[in-house]
């Protein structure tokens, strides 16, 4: 669940997004669930002339399956806390294990 | 999934944004005591899938599906794996700088196949880019499939290559539009 933890702490932040074919779209992240299904406002789609059937949308719901990357913005992460909060969950899962 | 709640524990009002964040860093922050047992809580109502596709039911939605499908509906249902109801749905067809309509009525599609779901802003969906004029079904359902067969030659030229290599293609050689 780091993850999705991780995701919520960036809510209302511009993200840019690329899917698995190659789309890219930039937004602010509205919402993210447990399948890091994601919710994007005021999108702005890149290259956007190859994706005409996108123009006239405003916001979307991505599926977490179908997403490659997502781009953050680089001051947002606090690298030091995430480090932390993985080392916690690696010991709970280890003692979760025993 | 059934330690969904690992630090978090259920939101009690609608929070603003500020509030939201300050939330969300306690749950990466230190943790405080942690849950032994019980049962698992659910996650605050804002972050669940249904929650997210609430928003947009009863709305004119772009849905795009894995084989490069494009469907303009109104959604009417969904669950929690986003499988999906449309009505009144219209497939548009894209092909070089061609479009066209075809009606098509009520889908049930299954949740592993969408793509994305984009909610069409009303005030603009009739300002169709320059780069693409509608044209008749035939017309493009032609030329769409001259292009799909292109494409396929292509990808499978490019995979046998890859494979020659003893490269994996990319999602293990499903393709996505």
């Amino acid at each position: 669940m780091l993850f999705f933890s991780f995701f919520k702490t960036l809510t209302n932040q511009t993200v840019t997004i690329e899917l698995k074919n190659d789309i890219r779209i930039r937004g602010i992240l509205k919402s993210v669930d447990q399948y890091l299904n994601i919710k994007l406002d005021d999108i702005e789609v890149l290259d956007l002339a190859k994706y005409p059937h996108l123009s006239s949308v405003k916001n979307m719901f991505i599926r977490g399956s179908v997403v490659r990357y997502v781009m953050l913005p680089r001051s947002e992460v606090d690298v030091g806390l995430l480090e932390d909060a993985t080392r916690r969950e690696a010991a709970n899962q280890a003692g979760k294990a025993r | 999934m059934e330690r969904l709640s690992l630090n978090e524990s259920p939101a009690p009002a609608p929070r603003t944004p500020q509030q939201n964040q300050q939330f969300s860093q306690n749950a990466l922050g230190p943790a405080g005591p942690q849950p032994t047992g019980g049962p698992p809580q659910l996650p605050p109502q804002m972050f669940t899938t249904a929650a997210q596709l609430l928003d947009l039911t009863d709305k004119k939605l772009v849905l795009i599906l894995r084989d490069g499908r494009k469907l303009i509906g109104v959604l009417r249902s969904w669950d929690q794996f986003a499988n999906l109801v449309f009505q009144d749905t219209v497939e548009r067809i894209y092909a070089g700088q061609l479009y066209a309509d075809v009606p098509r009525g009520i889908f049930i599609v299954r949740g592993e196949n969408v793509l994305l779901l984009g909610e069409v802003d009303l005030d603009r969906e009739d300002d169709i880019p320059p780069t693409v004029t509608r044209a008749p079904f035939e017309e493009v359902f032609e030329l769409k499939k001259k292009e799909d067969a292109k494409r396929k030659t292509g990808d499978k030229k490019r995979y046998d290559e890859l494979q020659a290599l003893g490269f994996e293609p990319e999602h293990s050689g499903e393709i996505l539009f």
